[in-house]
């Protein structure tokens, strides 16, 4: 941290120093005397413009080698924030992960660090013979050494119509690089330009210019806001820099099928619309009318600031092998706006590779240090497709041999080409399995197996294991954070031997979550077999150490019926755990139905005793009331019930029901008597309530009878039991105003009497759009999917996943092909499934005249004051 | 130690559960483990008052249902950072009662 004096400095700089740019002149030469004399600290000043993520690597880096010692560090920063990880921009467009998620470095961090951090100010002008930096806030700062690492933007191609009369971009264009950009689009995506637009009024159209990482990243986050998207392509086929003709068709066919529009070779000449957009002009081809165009046609890096200052400048800041500016002795350059040896990099990995050697340079740790440029071999998922690119793309002479291997309705493409036995080039498509090797081979230049198609697959060959040994310790295993598999194995082998802490400790696999299996495999093989399970990741309950596929096989195969006999056969030294119970008891009454033998210590005291626990030790009552639809004798009788009963608080619920809160246990039978009405099921982990809109018989804009297909769905499902609970939902029309998209299960009717059912959607901690899982022409078939999509999810989800965690897990193409077009032939047995749960339906209410157990509704309240619940 | 209080049959508790008892102005929840023997806890959760007796328990702890702090059965003692319960002697007699006695361990 910069001392209080050099502040107070600061600060009386900023009073009597210009706070533009100006020509060099004496004037300012004083000021800056005053300030190096009057400075108490001795440690040199850094100064960095740039709070990007070559700037806060460089800046780790230093602190790693003992910088604070030698520096006071100030950091500049255009965008408002601390540092965040720009890759995850695509996650937080799609909604996978919000935007506080991606932060690597928060603000505490600077101030734990003693780092001076000018957040949201740009610096507009070096002076390098002063050696002070000039920012559009008025401050100058001086620096003894200096990092530049300012990235880049995004690059506007020429075309008609990309601005207003005035100049500001018009509203409606975006481009993709900031998390301001972002935000402006999931804004856009979600409101369009009026706010108050109702949805449906809308023309939801995006275009994306350009086919390359960035546009098909943004096509799939839009996509997913329900927004149709079309991809413009200037180039031959989709990201030509990482791919041959024949990768990128493969390609092309797995976005298309994502339901995104690809156009090649075509060239926009014009955004249309005279205030915003409504469309955009291609040439020789029909317009495209659109609300929303997203220009993601590759990047430029920001040199301005170097080019105003004299620096030299060429594509990018030109530096040398230790990343010095050339001609300058205390100016470094890092990241995306540098140019070594004749390369301009766009990715990650290879800034990771700079900063290590600018740091070592910068605090004179090891000055033989030197950066030779990066081999660059990406490994990415675009739009959920996994790639990995490296070297050449297709042979360029005669003798270089060419390995193909294209499997296109899978999505499945490998080529590599070979020159002298070395591996020069590769592309994989839609299965990185052997990427970890080919990256090796790559960047080590090994011999090559001469059967080379084990390149490729493993055919019975060495296992997966073998190839985490054979890699190299200094290999990346995460190319997004820069993990060697040293670095992994070195804190396994410190003690940390489970692969949430090691991924924890190294942030290896929390970038694009491409390497996740890779990061597992080193974790694995480093730790020698002794990888702590993490019991949460694979057992379906922590006490039973089976996942959830092989402890359902043995309850069946030992033919177990009760919670106690599960554990008597399947939990080391037959242990009961208390943690287990509540999900063994749900997962057998899902497999068993009535064969069940339901032992009431396994169930959590909400089924215990059919109500919801509050935090005074009172639970509270939720009658069914289907679909949200109720009667003028239901209304009479639960007034009636709430007046008896001196019921502290009746409250409607967002599921359409009524609550009553605030009932001791010990009336519980007493309150359900009186109501006469079935349970809710407000409390358990199990299907709770379906939502409805009023539909067709009312509303002027209904095209489906979406309460009575609510009640339907509800009088059947009604209760049963699921890893996580079940809200559903039905709208009448795409109006949706039961909100049907973010249900677990959401239904829509739409023209033509047809229903879309989705699922997977959530609006609560997370929120998340449901896929689309089909659409059909009845009620009827509603049911059956709905029911089969729901026992899909009982039998294969884990204990306490929700649908929103399941279906991206499993994938929507995997549960529509084994729900929709029983690709898998499960159909029938997940229908009888379901249907012997339905069956054996019993509503618990009615426990109320016969207690299941002595004492079940005896209070277990203290007669000690608790805190209380207020009245309303 | 005194003798001990009577608090009737031990049928009143399921195996596998717990149930509350107001023993000489203190609030006791006695348990009844699935191999038939009994421990007993006082009934409040020191975190935010929650039942302990409508809690889940195993052979080793009984997890309050509020927020899941978990007490061992024999001590009282939290594996989750909690504040301790206090734990009473238990036993069943000749003719299947529970008798407690109140001066904690
Ligand atoms: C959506 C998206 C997805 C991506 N996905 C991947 C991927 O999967 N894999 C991969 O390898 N790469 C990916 N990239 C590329 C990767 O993010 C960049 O390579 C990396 O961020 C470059 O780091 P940098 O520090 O050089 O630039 P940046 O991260 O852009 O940082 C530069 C910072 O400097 C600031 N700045 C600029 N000028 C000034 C000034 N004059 N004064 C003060 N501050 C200034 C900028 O505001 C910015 O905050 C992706 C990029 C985007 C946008
Ligand atoms: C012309 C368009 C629309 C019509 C005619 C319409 C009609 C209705 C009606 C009649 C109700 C019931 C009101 C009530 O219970 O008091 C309702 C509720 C609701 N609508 Fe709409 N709606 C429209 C647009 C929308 C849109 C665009 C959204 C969401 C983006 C939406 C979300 C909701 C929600 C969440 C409710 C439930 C409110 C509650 O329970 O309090 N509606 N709508
Ligand atoms: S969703 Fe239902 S209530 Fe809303 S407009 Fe459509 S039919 Fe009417
Ligand atoms: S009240 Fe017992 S855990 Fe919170």
């Amino acid at each position: 941290m910069t001392t209080v004096a050099d502040k107070t400095q600061d600060k009386a700089q900023h009073k009597t120093r210009p706070t533009l740019p100006g020509p060099l002149g004496k004037g300012r030469l004083q000021p800056k005397h005053q300030a190096r004399q009057g400075r108490q600290d001795a440690r040199r000043r850094l100064v960095v413009i740039g709070n990007g993520m070559a700037g806060a690597r460089a800046v780790e880096e230093i602190l790693a080698r003992g910088g604070a010692e030698q520096f006071t560090i100030t950091m500049f920063g255009d965008e408002p924030y601390g540092n965040y990880n720009r890759i995850m921009l695509s996650h937080v467009l799609s909604g996978e992960e919000s935007d506080a998620d991606i932060f690597l470095n928060a603000l505490h961090w600077y101030q734990d660090n003693n780092i001076t951090l000018h957040a949201g100010v740009r610096v507009e002008r070096i002076d390098r013979f002063t050696k002070y930096v000039f920012a559009n806030n008025g401050h100058v700062v001086p620096y003894d050494v200096l990092i530049i690492a300012t990235g880049s933007q995004s690059f506007m191609p020429p075309m008609d119509g990309l601005y207003t009369p005035s100049g500001s971009i018009k509203p409606g264009v975006f481009t993709f690089r900031t998390i301001d950009d972002t935000r402006n689009m999931v804004q856009h995506a979600r409101y369009g330009d009026d706010p108050n637009s109702h949805p449906s009024d809308r023309q939801r159209r995006a275009v994306v210019i350009g086919g390359g990482l960035l546009g098909l990243e943004a096509a799939r986050g839009l996509q997913s806001h329900g927004i149709d998207v079309d991809v413009v392509h200037s180039g031959g086929h989709l990201m030509n820099a990482q791919m041959g003709p024949d990768g990128g068709a493969i390609l092309r066919r797995s976005v298309e099928a994502l339901g995104i529009r690809v156009h090649t070779e075509s060239r926009t000449t014009a955004v249309l619309g005279t205030d915003k957009v409504t469309g955009l002009r291609l040439r020789d081809q029909p317009d495209i009318a659109c609300d929303m165009v997203v220009v993601a046609a590759g990047i430029r890096p920001n040199v301005d600031l170097a080019v105003l200052s004299g620096l030299h400048v060429e594509r990018a800041i030109v530096v040398d092998d230790q990343l010095r500016v050339v001609d300058e002795d205390d100016i470094y350059a890092v990241g995306e706006c540098v140019q070594h040896r004749g390369e301009v990099y766009g990715l990650v990995a290879p800034l990771w590779e700079q900063a290590v050697v600018l740091a070592d340079h910068v605090t004179g740790t090891d000055t033989s240090s030197a950066y030779l440029g990066s081999r660059i071999a990406t490994k990415l998922k675009v739009a959920g497709v996994e790639v990995a690119s490296m070297g050449l793309h297709g042979p360029e002479r005669d003798t270089d041999e060419h390995i193909v291997f294209s499997e296109p309705s899978r999505g499945v493409f490998k080529s590599i080409v070979i020159r002298d036995n070395k591996m020069v080039g590769a592309t994989l498509l839609g299965d990185s399995r052997k990427v970890a090797y080919l990256t090796q081979a790559f960047d080590k230049g090994l011999p090559l197996p001469e059967e080379r198609i084990s390149l490729m697959f493993d055919l019975g060959g060495p296992a997966e294991e073998q190839g985490v040994a054979e890699l190299d310790d200094d290999a990346q295993v995460c190319n997004c954070n820069g993990v060697s598999k040293k670095s992994l194995v070195d804190v396994v082998k410190g003690g940390c031997n489970t692969l949430a802490g090691a991924m924890d400790a190294t942030r290896a696999g929390k970038g694009c979550g491409s390497c996740k299996l890779l990061v597992k495999q080193v974790v694995e093989w480093a730790a020698d077999g002794a990888v702590a399970e993490d019991p949460a990741a694979s057992y379906y309950v922590p006490g039973i150490p089976l996942d959830k596929a092989s402890l359902m096989a043995a309850i069946r195969k030992q033919g177990l019926r009760s919670v106690s006999s599960v554990f008597a056969a399947l939990a080391p030294g037959s242990a009961e755990d208390a943690k287990s119970k509540m999900g063994l008891a749900s997962l057998m009454k899902m497999m068993l139905a009535d064969q069940y033998i339901d032992e009431r210590d396994a169930r959590f005291i909400n089924d215990r005793v059919h109500a919801n626990i509050q935090r005074d030790g009172t639970f509270s009552v939720v009658p069914q009331m289907k679909g949200g639809v109720t009667s003028v004798q239901q209304l009479r009788r639960i007034a009636d019930v709430a007046e008896k009963h001196n019921i502290p608080l009746i409250k409607l619920t967002g599921g359409q029901r009524i609550d009553l809160l605030g009932v001791p246990k010990e009336d519980l039978p007493q309150v359900w008597a009186d109501l006469d009405m079935p349970s809710g099921y407000a409390y358990g982990k199990s299907f709770r309530t379906v939502k409805t809109c009023v539909g067709k018989d009312f509303c002027r804009y209904g095209t489906g009878d979406s309460t009575k297909l609510g009640i339907e769905i509800e009088t059947r499902f009604q209760g049963i039991e699921a890893p996580a609970k079940l809200k559903l939902a039905v709208s009448g029309c795409p109006r949706n105003c039961a909100e049907s998209l973010v249900k677990d299960v959401g239904v829509v009717a739409v023209e033509g009497g047809r229903w879309e059912i989705y699922v997977g959607g959530a609006a609560g901690a997370h929120i998340r759009k449901g896929d689309l899982l089909a659409t059909v022409d009845n009620p009827e078939e509603v049911k059956v999917l709905s029911g089969r999509f729901m026992q899909y999810y009982r039998e294969n989800a884990n204990w306490l996943e929700r649908t929103y965690s399941f279906v991206p897990r499993v994938g929507i193409d995997r549960v529509r092909a084994v729900v929709v077009e029983d690709a898998e032939g499960l159909a029938a047995g997940l229908d009888a499934a379901m249907q012997a749960s339905v069956d054996s339906y019993v509503d618990p209410w009615t426990e109320r005249d016969d207690p299941l157990t002595p004492g079940q509704f005896r209070t277990s309240l203290p007669l000690t004051v608790l805190p209380r619940v207020p009245v309303r | 130690m005194n003798a001990g209080r009577n608090l009737g049959p031990v049928g009143q508790i399921p195996f596998g559960e717990g149930r509350a008892f107001g023993v000489d102005g203190e609030q006791v929840a006695v348990f009844r483990l699935r191999d038939g023997t009994l421990r007993a806890l006082s009934a409040v959760c020191p975190h935010k008052g929650g039942p302990i007796a409508d809690g889940t328990i195993d052979q080793d702890v009984v997890l309050c249902p509020l927020h899941q702090n978990a007490f061992r059965l024999d001590t009282g003692c939290s594996t989750t950072g909690a504040e301790p319960l206090t734990s009473y002697d238990v036993q069943i007699d000749n003719h299947q009662n529970i008798i407690l006695r109140t001066s904690a361990r």
